[in-house]
């Protein structure tokens, strides 16, 4: 089938898509967008987020199908240019990247998480950021260097709106 | 068919990164950005425009014969280009670290579940998946051996395995291995009066469950075939040479013709030691001509690597009434599975360390390896000490009861330090402050209790947002344990690294390119890289160059030993180009050269500054060295001494946790951990360590177990196998020690393992407190705790 989405701004049109197909494969294979990985396939490790029309959400429990005309964002599209996402920065200042194949999927839920409450006027509480991030696996940092991040990058991102 | 190329989308490049950090420095990683970008290319991310996929059929059986394999109906599916038996392996039929026994695909005989059997390549993961289910495998299916202790009464019954295997040149150590029975490897350590008695006695059995390495990245890479007949393998793993002597056998190449490099890894754990995918994508990329990528998805990746040892051990221990160790008297049973792996090395450290960090006059240990057809176990993180520091633990807790002693009392008065025998007869000689370490975590101050009843946070009550509780039945309980492991490789292993070191002026600005082969996984061993070249050379620039077999054996990232045995090398090779730019520079100047050092760029004395571009002008100067640490002993095989192990690891953890005693739910309140760590070469990534080992050593202690029943894995999955999430994670508290290793560069320590050790063990302590219960088995599950 023909897949027609927009990724990270940028108008996609693929031919020869496999019904089976997860969004993920689509972006990995066939988008040249591996940054969103697969470590469970499941929906259970988060690795995999991206945005679908503005809302996290794990791109293998997404059929390929289903992101037909809509609009998807991964952690490819979060900086502008040369510049990192205040984000991004975040957890590299904080030490939260080890193997970093949790990454690309913290980072866009944070993302989410960071925006969210700060549309809201407030930085997220701890116990929120744990309840946010309960859905993405890391096997190497015991999250609290992640918790740092999503903190600094809360506060920078305050900081920046002012 | 396109000519391949060896340049893949997601061959490694040379990584420099922001820039700046010395030895002692919080330094960037130099493949951070490309990590946070989402451009950092791990194995399943390597790709050709010709590439086909590679997916393997595994046995369903945990035990069988193989009557026949018939392939025709695969590979009539369209899209498949090649399907391979054990008939195609054109070298040896197996392959092992430390003993050829495991089959690259099964002979005649499958001896556990997910065993591969076959292999297929096609356009399409999803046509190789198909057509690899039309493989049709006739088998006669046996009755399993799965449990150790049953293998090992029948030690010259030998049903898993039949044939003797080869000890291959691989052989970590002189081990005394057993290929004619079940028996891969038994440990005895011997010191003092077998016979000694003491006034108090405790004895307890504990068992611990099967641990997987759960890194996120699944087993992955890409096999190129090369125009000169050989073979390119991109591939995420831990020790990239003794892959390629693997492969070698296998493919009936020599090294010259199998080039590996290392793909980005997600976490390895241990994990990554054994081949997996590599052996099978080469095959298929030599048969069919083209570049084959196979990645493992979840449930295969549990399939597919080796897992921690599952453990069922007998401990007794007695002491004066005082409280002074008297013996300790311990066997200790490691499942090993289908197939040997790294068991011999995991048998000694258990056995050799298996009584913790304490003196005792008199030991008698005795450690055992089995073959059964369970899944194979080999390498995790803590290797052999995770699995006995659960036991020792509880029997110091255990023996302080029943004394009348606080706990960390009695660890601190038989507790090791510097000078202090080993049960093998070395001497600890290096800082070891085991007392220390338990007196920092007793001084932090404890966390608060939570607000109960009405004023709850369900959010801090076991159960959480279940509410299953407001504080009704919740009690709290305070452990602790002390963690004691070896660094590097032991018992005689020639364990060396090499590091090719090169500094030249490029486009005018001092650059150092450092090379070696030494597996990066998370750890940081690239930043560690930069920040010694930086030091030793006085140099901001530093370019690591991709990990592959062009430099020489780096040693495998595993026993808490890269930054030591690699930090090494690199910090020799620069002192030896340092040595010979200092000597370029006395020869241009006239100064004598023992008063010229490197700094900012330049070649500096009192009262001279001269740019390195004018000392090296075009030339590079280079250096590659191979660096050993001081040598170890095989140990005696009777009596278990020798200089066996170059050096150890301590950490020490408190665990609260609070539980729910109607219901067995808990919640691990916080963690505290010190840890003596002799040098922080990176501070940030040492912290990032001991949070990181922590939490999987919690998870062992309360979640984690790969279920196997009847030879069968029952969880091959992250919905039914658990790992910490950030809600089950706690806070945490961490003090750091530096007292130099006198022996190690700079005086550091490896540091990975040793969190991992004493994490489990500190939680289970406190559960004990808490529930007042003996909870012998890990992981503690909810009917533990309420005895239903």
């Amino acid at each position: 089938m023909r897949l027609t989405c927009t990724v990270n701004g940028t108008e996609q049109l693929v031919d020869d898509v496999w019904e089976g197909e997860s969004l993920l494969y689509v972006l990995r294979e066939r988008m040249g967008l591996p940054g969103s990985k697969n470590a469970c396939e499941q929906g259970e490790c988060g690795s995999c987020t991206v945005y679908l029309d503005g809302l996290p959400v794990c791109a293998c429990l997404v059929a390929a199908g289903q992101a037909e005309g809509r609009e998807v964002g991964t952690v490819e599209g979060l900086a502008a240019g040369g510049e990192l996402h205040p984000v991004q920065q975040a957890f590299l200042d904080a030490g939260a990247v080890q193997c970093g194949f949790c990454t690309p999927g913290l980072l866009v839920a944070t993302d989410d998480l960071v925006g969210r409450a700060l549309a809201e006027g407030r930085r997220p509480a701890d116990a929120e950021i744990r309840e946010a991030l309960a859905g993405n696996l890391c096997r190497c940092t015991g999250y609290e260097k992640v918790l740092d991040a999503v903190r600094l990058a809360a506060d920078r991102m305050a900081e920046e709106a002012r | 068919m396109s000519t391949p190329t060896r340049s893949p989308s997601g061959a490694p490049s040379h990584l420099t990164g922001p820039g700046g950090g010395r030895v002692g420095d919080d330094a960037a990683r130099p493949d951070g950005v490309l990590k946070v970008r989402g451009e950092f290319a791990y194995g399943s991310d390597l790709w050709m425009d010709d590439m086909l996929w590679g997916v393997t059929l595994r046995s369903p059986h945990p035990y069988a014969r193989i009557r026949s394999v018939d392939v025709g109906p695969a590979l009539a599916v369209p899209g498949v280009h090649a399907v391979l038996t054990s008939d195609d392996v054109p070298g040896s039929k197996t392959y092992g670290l430390e003993l050829a026994d495991q089959p690259v695909l099964a002979v005649d005989v499958v001896r556990y579940q997910g065993e591969p059997v076959a292999l297929v390549a096609a356009d399409h993961p999803e046509t190789a998946r198909r057509a690899a289910a039309r493989i049709a495998v006739d088998y006669e299916v046996w009755e399993p051996v799965t449990d150790a202790r049953e293998a090992l009464g029948h030690p010259h019954w030998n049903r898993v395995h039949e044939t003797e295997a080869p000890v291959t040149e691989l052989s970590r150590e002189s081990a005394h291995l057993h290929p004619e029975g079940n028996l891969v490897r038994h440990v005895k350590v011997r010191k003092g009066d077998p016979d000694a008695t003491a006034d108090v006695v405790v004895v307890g059995e504990y068992e611990v469950g099967m641990q997987d390495q759960a890194f996120l990245g699944p087993e992955s890479g890409l096999a190129v075939p090369a125009e000169d007949g050989g073979v390119e393998l991109y591939v995420a793993t831990q020790w990239l040479h003794v892959d390629q002597r693997q492969i070698c056998a296998a493919l009936g190449m020599p090294p010259e013709r199998v080039r590996l490099t290392l793909a980005g890894v997600g976490g390895a754990f241990g994990g990554r030691e054994d081949l997996s995918m590599h052996v099978h994508a080469c095959l298929l990329a030599l048969h069919t001509g083209r570049p084959v990528k196979m990645s493992y998805n979840r449930e295969e990746s549990f399939f597919g690597h080796v897992h921690r040892h599952p453990a069922t051990m007998r401990y007794e221990h007695g002491a004066t009434r005082d409280g002074d160790l008297v013996y300790v008297r311990a066997q200790i049973y490691l499942d090993g599975g289908a197939y040997a792996s790294s068991t011999p090395a995991v048998v000694g450290n258990a056995g050799t360390m298996g009584i913790g960090p304490y003196v005792v006059p008199n030991v008698h240990v005795d450690c055992y390896g089995a073959y059964t057809n369970n899944p194979p176990c080999g390498a995790m993180r803590g290797f052999g000490s995770v699995q006995t520091a659960f036991a020792y633990e509880a029997q110091m807790d255990a023996l302080a009861a029943e004394l009348g002693m606080d706990p960390v009392e009695l660890r601190c008065r038989n507790a090791m330090e510097q000078g202090s025998p080993t049960p093998t007869g070395q001497v600890v000689d290096s800082p070891a402050p085991v007392a220390e370490l338990l007196r920092r975590l007793q001084a932090m101050p404890l966390p608060p209790s939570p607000a109960t009843g009405a004023d709850a946070d369900l959010r801090d009550m076991p159960g959480g947002v279940s509410n299953t509780t407001h504080g009704e039945g919740v009690r709290r309980g305070v452990g602790y344990a002390v963690a004691y492991k070896n660094v590097a490789f032991s018992e005689g292993f020639d364990d060396h690294s090499t590091a090719r070191v090169r500094l030249e002026v490029v486009g005018g600005e001092p650059t150092v390119t450092v090379h070696t082969a030494a597996a990066e996984v998370g750890q940081g061993l690239v930043t560690v890289e930069q920040q010694i070249a930086r030091t030793e050379l006085g140099v901001d620039r530093v370019v690591v160059a991709p990990k592959d077999t062009a430099v020489g054996s780096a040693g495998s990232t595993s026993a808490s030993r890269q930054t030591y045995v690699t930090g090494g090398a690199v910090k020799a090779a620069c002192e030896a180009v340092r040595a010979r730019v200092l000597e370029r520079a006395a020869a241009l100047t006239g100064w004598p050269v023992g008063d010229l050092r490197l700094f900012d760029g330049a070649v500096v004395a009192e009262g001279l500054q001269l740019p390195l571009a004018e000392v090296l002008g075009d030339d590079a100067v280079e250096e590659t060295l191979e660096w050993r640490h001081r040598p170890t002993e095989a140990l005696d095989p009777e009596t278990g001494q020798g200089f066996a192990h170059v050096q150890y690891a301590f950490a020490a953890h408190r665990a609260v946790v609070d539980v729910d005693t109607e219901l067995g739910l808990l919640k691990v309140v916080e963690m505290a951990c010190t840890q003596d760590v002799g040098k922080a070469i990176n501070p940030q990534a040492v912290v990032g360590q001991i949070q990181g080992g922590t939490a999987q050593g919690l998870g062992l202690a309360v979640m984690e177990e790969v279920l196997v029943r009847d030879g069968r894995v029952r969880n091959p999955s992250f919905t039914d196998y658990l790992i910490p999430t950030v809600l089950d994670m706690p806070p945490m508290r961490i003090e750091v020690l530096e007292y130099a290793d006198p022996h190690a560069p700079y005086g550091l320590r490896g540091v990975g393992e040793a969190p991992n050790i004493s994490s489990g063990p500190a939680v289970l302590a406190a559960i004990r407190q808490a529930t007042g219960l003996p909870l012998t088995r890990v992981p503690v599950r909810p009917e533990h705790i309420t005895r239903t």
